[in-house]
């Protein structure tokens, strides 16, 4: 949509290599730049969080309870006289960890089930997809919920949840994209020379089929952060007294007649986090659909 | 007549395997608590003797499959065992609630659908354009807010600040339909708004697809006007997916009701199979979510059926 390139720059491109390409994409998709630099920043405040943190995430100050924004608390305090800023930077590595996690299970599930699915075929595609289908009617929360509790709750069981929650839908891609290659020529070609079907597999239909999940990975760490706050928020997640953006949530939630201040921030932390993995996504379907690109 | 009972049969049949893997999965919950399911549907201070009847009354003694059919058997007579805290049946705890988390549903399915279709009708008809990438950008912010937060934000604004809705609860819409109304509002708004963001962006790039085909050119060429292509042939050509992206969001928004309804309290299945998780009452967790996922597998073969009743090409193949 936003490309106009110069006539030269066509012509240069190919020459300059690898870093000027994606100098040359960064210029051009400057919401990219923008969600690689706020994801960028997360996972460093992630990392540094004991450094750049005012106060130690637990500490309590009996004497400062539900305060207003200040000058010693930028964000205020929370009800039991923890700094809010503190607590949103130490809740950040909590967010990312259980959003990779969730979606790293997914993939661990989904991808290999789609890909057998896929090559096999036949009736085992027939039952495997109507199963695929069975769970994929479930409400996505409501069976995370579900699980968690079967579980025993806790971040890391949530997670779990979530990634098998999501994992159906990424064995329908894949599935999906298996079935397109599987009939492409050179697999044909490629079994004619004697190739192994592991072979097939992971040199031609995998990396063929695998595109559309790189897509689907990112945009499903938007929708792992978001089941992730809602979990923390009904406290099926993150247990207190770790931070988390959905815990925090949830504790202002309590006393949002008394100071509602203390929603905004943790909803903000979400909702950008949410809508940079989101446009790091819909970025990369642009760079990576090859019908999309005009060189 | 024949015709359509044939298409009925072959839905039907369609539909079939995934009810039996549904059920299965939800039966298949009480499996992934670690230790005997005997002692977690027991509870805590169970007997060592109504220990051995539960293990005996469903089965636990005998192989998987045996179980699942004892299950299957008593659920499809409505027979839902339990509450471990209450005691009261599960089917009567699900009844009683029911009708609150379907109210707020239907309720933001319709307001959804009024604001998040033409939405995307509007865009697409303008792509291009400031409106269009307006609509494009909300709809990318709408996907991303979480719910339960605009859910607060809501009834900070208007049930506390300027007390235009009540905060929490929920009225019958039989006996009190205003009541209902004015209560379910913001819990819809909220509920609502992911689902307007995904609509809105279904329908403009499924819109879009078809007005850039090759026979609206010819259509434009014939003399037709822009309001003539939109509707005789642009809309009628996405309906049939229309409906179908409609009743996808049923389980967005049963999922979207569970945060939603802890957020004004609404005394839903939603806040039932939480608060049921928390607390351990597997048998309340497993009915709640065999409603659901009957719910919206039953939702989508009537959504199925009405397409292929819509479509003459459905209905013929």
């Amino acid at each position: 949509m936003t490309t106009i390139v110069q006539k030269p720059a066509l012509v240069i491109a190919p020459r300059r290599g690898r870093a000027a390409r994606f100098l040359r994409w960064m210029r051009s998709d400057i919401r990219a730049v923008l969600s690689i630099g706020f994801l960028l920043a997360l996972l460093l405040i992630s990392i540094l969080a004991p450094v750049i943190a005012p106060y130690p995430p637990n500490d309590q100050n009996v004497s400062l309870l539900l305060a207003p924004p200040s000058a010693g608390h930028w964000l205020g305090t929370d009800d039991l006289g923890r700094d809010v800023l503190s607590r949103l930077i130490y809740g950040a590595p909590n967010s990312l960890y259980a959003s990779f996690l969730a979606v790293f299970v997914a993939v661990l599930l989904g991808v290999p089930v789609g890909l057998l699915v896929g090559f096999v075929g036949g009736w085992f595609d027939e039952i495997s997809s109507r199963f695929i289908d069975a769970l994929l009617s479930f409400p996505p929360i409501v069976l995370a919920i579900a699980v968690t509790g079967a579980l025993g709750i806790g971040l890391t069981n949530a997670m779990l949840a979530v990634g098998f929650v999501f994992a159906p839908f990424l064995a329908r891609l894949v599935r999906a994209q298996t079935l397109v290659v599987k009939s492409a020529l050179y697999v044909d070609a490629s079994r004619g020379f004697g190739a192994s079907t592991p072979h097939i597999i992971w040199r031609h239909i995998l990396p063929n089929a695998i595109q559309p999940v790189i897509v689907q990975v990112t945009l499903a760490l938007a929708v792992a952060l978001l089941a992730e706050a809602a979990l923390s928020f009904l406290s099926l997640g993150v247990q207190p007294p770790a931070a988390s953006w959905g815990g925090m949530l949830a504790r202002a939630y309590n006393y949002i007649e008394i100071a509602p201040e203390q929603m905004y921030a943790p909803g903000m932390a979400i909702l950008l986090t949410a809508l940079a993995f989101n446009a790091l996504g819909e970025s990369m379907r642009v760079a990576l659909d090859p019908t999309m690109k005009r060189r | 007549m024949h015709k359509l009972w044939r298409l009925l049969g072959r839905r039907l049949l369609q539909f079939l395997p995934i009810l039996v893997f549904a059920t299965f999965v939800v039966f298949g919950l009480l499996q992934l608590v670690p230790g005997d399911p005997a002692l977690a549907l027991a509870g805590d201070y169970a007997s060592a003797q109504r220990i051995a009847e539960i293990r005996h009354e469903y089965g636990f003694d005998q192989p998987l499959i045996v179980q699942y059919g004892i299950w299957l058997w008593h659920a499809a007579h409505g027979n839902l065992g339990l509450s471990l805290f209450s005691s009261e049946p599960v089917t009567q705890l699900i009844w009683d609630r029911l009708p609150n988390t379907m109210f707020v549903a239907v309720y933001a399915l319709i307001v959804a659908s009024a604001i998040g279709i033409p939405l995307g009708v509007l865009a697409a008809t303008r792509s291009g354009t400031k409106l269009d990438g307006f609509v494009t950008s909300t709809a990318s912010m709408g996907v991303a807010l979480p719910s339960f937060w605009l859910a607060m934000i809501l009834a900070l604004q208007f049930s506390l600040y300027r007390h235009w809705f009540p905060t929490t609860g929920s009225a019958y819409f039989f006996t009190d339909p205003v009541g209902a109304i004015s209560h379910a509002t913001l819990p819809a708004i909220a509920l609502a708004v992911s689902v307007v963001a995904t609509l809105a962006r279904q329908v403009r790039s499924d819109l879009l697809e078809v007005l850039n085909q090759q026979y609206m050119r010819t259509l434009r060429a014939k003399g037709l006007s822009n309001g003539a292509i939109l509707w005789k042939h642009g809309l009628r050509n996405v309906s049939a997916t229309l409906l179908t992206l409609v009743g996808l969001q049923v389980n967005r928004l049963f999922s979207g009701a569970v945060v939603i309804e802890a957020v004004f309290a609404i005394p839903g299945v939603g806040s039932l199979v939480s608060y049921s998780a928390i607390n351990k009452d597997f048998p309340v967790v497993q009915g709640v979510v065999l409603v659901l996922v009957l719910i919206v597998i039953s939702v989508n073969l009537l959504v199925d059926i009405i397409t292929a009743l819509l479509d003459p090409r459905v209905a013929a193949a």
